[in-house]
């Protein structure tokens, strides 16, 4: 059995399970959405300010939200089935590989609207979009990677949502730095390679942790 | 096929198995007995290679236990335990196709392993909407796809029909069949009686 077949089918089951159960379009987007309205609210509508904070606000949302997008894979396992899994020859690596792909699919989604969103309510200039979704997607990646790596790591700790944010936070600093600079350094006119660099050096970072220390961290839960 | 050598696990601090030793050789049909909290689906799981002993020694088909070596033995095992594994978003077919894909078999098959069961005609049923009878029904369907050498079946007959009951059998002489073994833990002394050696463990410890 390859590696990549597993991973495509973690992959393909998450995304199943998350079509049907709806958790984070029609759960977590929704309070996301909602959360775009109390910057206006709470600064008064004033357009100039709004644009400038705009983009601030979404990256703010995409971290606050992001966790519990990232963390919900890994949350809905149960021991019997990590059992069943591990008995039909699932690798930990593929398992990993394969939550943070399914995971920087729905997180990229997630994003885009909420990028959307936030462009039509504080009326911000969108200089490029495709630079915009590109930042997304590697923050989207990096973050659910990072997410996936906390959460095998902290499987059947007491707290382990608490602890897994607090993890997560401070972790995840050169990816909200590096997209929220990109944005920034396009409407600066500067160059934004340094910020891409960035994240996608951590993105591969991560990955290359995550898979590393996929058996160590499984067997260590056992 | 399995080796315990003075193997304990403690669990939150607690011992659970103390110098558990036995043996099981291939075509052997083992009885776990014992009370509750006696430490029983502990010692299954730790013949699975899902538990690591904290003393002692565990070998399994030849893997030593808390080596890598478990990953290559494990598709050899197979396990029903007290918990349904299945995914509840799944359908019944959908569940036995995803342990097929991640067992490398051809997922073609499933339907035909859920006609062996008897659900053919609820596959599209999700497992969420689905008795636990029939949750265990789909599990032993898997293993009779998977052909494991190693059986480790925990309460496997509880909640199954008279019918059902007939498959968990079938599972077995099929593992024997193969050169394999089972182990079965019951609190059904009429479903131990049919084992080659029942081990009884109180408190942690092997009996007798």
């Amino acid at each position: 059995m390859s590696l990549w077949t597993q991973v495509v089918e973690i992959a393909r089951v998450d995304l199943v399970v998350e079509r049907r159960i709806g958790d984070v379009f029609r759960i977590v987007l929704p309070f996301a959405v909602a959360a775009l309205f109390v910057f206006p609210i709470a600064l008064g509508v004033e357009l100039a300010t709004m644009r400038r904070v705009g983009p601030a606000v979404f990256w703010t949302l995409g971290i606050l939200f992001g966790m519990q997008v990232a963390l919900r894979h890994s949350a809905t396992d149960t021991p019997p089935r990590r059992d069943m899994q591990a008995l039909a020859g699932l690798d930990p690596a593929a398992r990993f590989l394969g939550r943070a792909i399914s995971g920087a699919v729905v997180m990229t989604g997630f994003l885009v609207v909420v990028y959307v969103a936030m462009v039509a309510l504080y009326d911000s200039e969108t200089t490029s979009w495709w630079v915009t979704g590109l930042a997304a997607l590697l923050f989207a990646a990096g973050l659910t990677t990072l997410s996936t790596l906390v959460g095998e790591a902290t499987t059947g700790l007491r707290h382990r949502t608490g602890l897994a944010s607090l993890l997560i936070a401070p972790l995840s600093l050169p990816l909200v730095l590096a997209a929220s600079q990109t944005l920034a350094a396009v409407s600066d006119g500067t160059g934004i390679l340094p910020w891409m660099l960035l994240m996608t050096g951590t993105d591969i970072a991560l990955l290359v942790a995550g898979v590393g220390l996929a058996r160590p961290l499984e067997e260590a839960g056992r | 096929m399995v080796v315990l050598e003075e193997s304990g696990v403690s669990l939150g601090g607690r011992p659970v198995l103390r110098g558990v030793t036995l043996t099981l050789s291939a075509g052997q049909v083992m009885g776990l007995a014992g009370p509750n909290g006696s430490g029983k689906t502990t010692l299954l799981r730790l013949m699975a290679t899902l538990q690591r002993p904290d003393q002692g020694r565990v070998e399994v088909l030849g893997a030593v236990s808390g080596t890598t070596d478990v990953y290559r033995v494990r598709p050899a095992i197979g396990l029903i335990g007290h918990a349904p594994s299945l995914i509840p978003e799944l359908t019944l077919a959908e569940n036995l196709s995803h342990i097929a894909r991640l067992a490398g078999i051809d997922s073609a098959g499933t339907r035909e392993s859920l006609a062996l069961v008897g659900l053919e005609r609820a596959s599209g049923r999700r497992a969420d909407a689905s008795s636990s009878g029939m949750l265990r029904r789909v599990e032993i369907a898997a293993l009779l796809m998977r052909r494991p050498r190693l059986l480790l079946l925990d309460e496997a007959t509880s909640g199954l029909d008279r019918d059902a009951v007939g498959l968990v059998d079938a599972l077995v002489a099929r593992a024997l069949s193969a050169g394999g073994a089972a182990v079965m833990v019951s609190h059904d002394r009429t479903l131990l009686s049919g084992c080659d050696s029942v081990v009884e463990l109180t408190g942690g410890r092997v009996m007798g």
